[in-house]
């Protein structure tokens, strides 16, 4: 793995037949954010997790920056731990038994052992929950424990950040927070980050780019002014009925 | 009171419990994340000394343990003597008993982690290694605890394997299970019911101790009790 190039474009193409079908192909340039939008079902999760690594896909190349994390042509398959995402769960899927600086500390594999502390509460200051450093999930609200979500996503210096339907169990005060913390990281960051919502309002608040996933195919992507205009009705349909 | 059975019966339970525990978790977390064929014949074996009667299990043992049989003396020239009516024959005898009260706990315990969460460690860079032994054992323990404790509190009372394997040597064989028999025979009624009690008190402060573990973690971890 080249690491010269730390911030990039990510690559993403995936093709497999079973256990499911998918055919997915996206670029998210750096500091864009890019919404995987679709009915639940639709392949969406999936295709964060094959980016992550945690599922291996059929056929494919997944790359960022010029670095391959997944090729099947030529048998590349690098590990979840090798390939520096930033994943903020569904269900924010944090250690029960750990506090929130313990959390973000322990993604800190790349900075040594000792400042591993200091710089998870300079993470947890990022998304606003310093004074939370403390407590453990049982101890936070739904909304407080998806901040210590994206705090421990962003401890590893990822190469590019995935959020999965991040707005699906917050209130409406704590979305509006998080769209806009969210916008913040892809500016100041500089690293793509890619947003899987089955909510096309909530695509359209962020996202500079959707690519509408249906049954594991893509069926069109673009800016939002350009999916509006298309003429295509299947995208009219999911664009309208969910509006 | 024997006292010379009680400290057997206290060693074996030790080091039953001991020796049991690194199977258990590696069998256990095998059982739980595994996916492969022939699993549920795995879990069956691991089941079945619960199911089989201790003096069958002993019988076989016994016969799998002789001197004369392949294993049995391959066994002995290894230990230095044969296992059958030593200790080292009971423990054994006991390890294999107690397969199935150590591993169940272990395997729904680390069944019980979310897949998310350990997804969660391998895509915040830990390895799998690191996975096991900063997130999975942490959140398994009340599970390891449990299984110890039943592992301990079963081996105490344990009667008629340890019977066929070891017979009633003083010293060697004798637990205090088998005392309280050979008590009972030679109508020694106070002796059997004082051992008895001990049995008793042991074996309920064991499961308090279980209870009072799974009920902590519980609270702490996942906030079932508010």
């Amino acid at each position: 793995m080249r690491d010269d190039n730390a911030s990039g474009a990510l690559d993403v193409r995936l093709i497999q037949a079973a256990p499911f079908a998918l055919d997915v192909a996206f670029t998210a340039a750096a500091g864009e954010i890019l919404a995987l939008v679709g009915p639940s079902g639709s392949g969406k999760t999936t295709t964060l997790r094959a980016i992550a690594g945690l599922v291996t896909p059929g056929r494919g190349r997944i790359a960022i920056g010029g670095d391959v994390w997944f090729e099947s042509d030529s048998g590349i398959v690098l590990a979840p731990e090798q390939r520096r995402t930033g994943f903020v769960f569904q269900d924010y899927a944090l250690f029960p038994h750990l506090n929130a600086r313990d959390t973000v500390a322990l993604a800190m594999g790349h900075i040594a052992i000792g400042e591993r502390a200091e710089a998870a509460m300079t993470e947890l200051a990022r998304v606003g929950i310093a004074h939370l450093a403390d407590r453990k999930p049982m101890g936070l609200s739904g909304g407080e424990r998806q901040r210590v979500a994206v705090a421990r996503a962003l401890a590893r210096a990822p190469r590019v950040l995935l959020l999965d339907e991040p707005f699906s169990a917050i209130d409406r005060p704590a979305r509006e927070a998080l769209k806009a913390l969210v916008r913040d990281l892809a500016a100041s960051s500089g690293i793509p980050v890619i947003l899987v919502t089955h909510d096309i309002d909530e695509a359209l608040a962020l996202a500079s780019s959707l690519v509408i996933i249906d049954a594991g195919a893509t069926i069109a992507s673009g800016t939002a002014s350009e999916l509006f205009n298309a003429a295509d009705p299947r995208i009219a349909a999911i664009i309208g009925t969910q509006k | 009171m024997d006292w010379q059975a009680l400290g057997l019966s206290l060693q074996l339970a030790v080091l039953t419990a001991l020796l049991l525990l690194p199977l258990a978790i590696a069998t256990g977390r095998w059982l739980a994340y595994g996916r492969y064929r022939g699993k549920s014949i795995v879990e069956a074996l691991v089941l079945l000394p619960l199911v089989l009667p201790p003096t069958v299990l002993g019988f076989f043992l016994l016969m799998a343990l002789s001197p004369k049989s392949a294993l049995g003396g391959t066994l002995a020239s290894l230990f230095g003597g044969p296992l059958v009516f030593s200790f080292t024959g009971i423990l054994i005898a006991s390890i294999i008993a107690n397969i199935p009260f150590a591993v169940q706990p272990v395997a729904r315990a680390f069944e019980a982690i979310p897949e998310n969460v350990r997804d969660a460690a391998f895509v915040s860079g830990l390895t799998p290694w690191q996975t096991f032994k900063k997130i999975e054992l942490p959140l398994a323990w009340p599970g390891l605890v449990t299984a110890f404790a039943l592992v301990f509190a079963h081996t105490l009372g344990e009667f008629g394997v340890i019977l066929m394997m070891g017979g009633n040597i003083p010293g060697a064989t004798r637990t205090l299970s088998i005392s309280i028999y050979d008590s009972v025979q030679g109508l020694r009624i106070s002796d059997a019911a004082l051992m008895s009690g001990v049995i008793v008190v042991i074996a309920a402060v064991s499961i308090a101790a279980v209870l009072a573990v799974s009920r902590r973690s519980a609270v702490l971890e996942f906030g079932r009790r508010r």
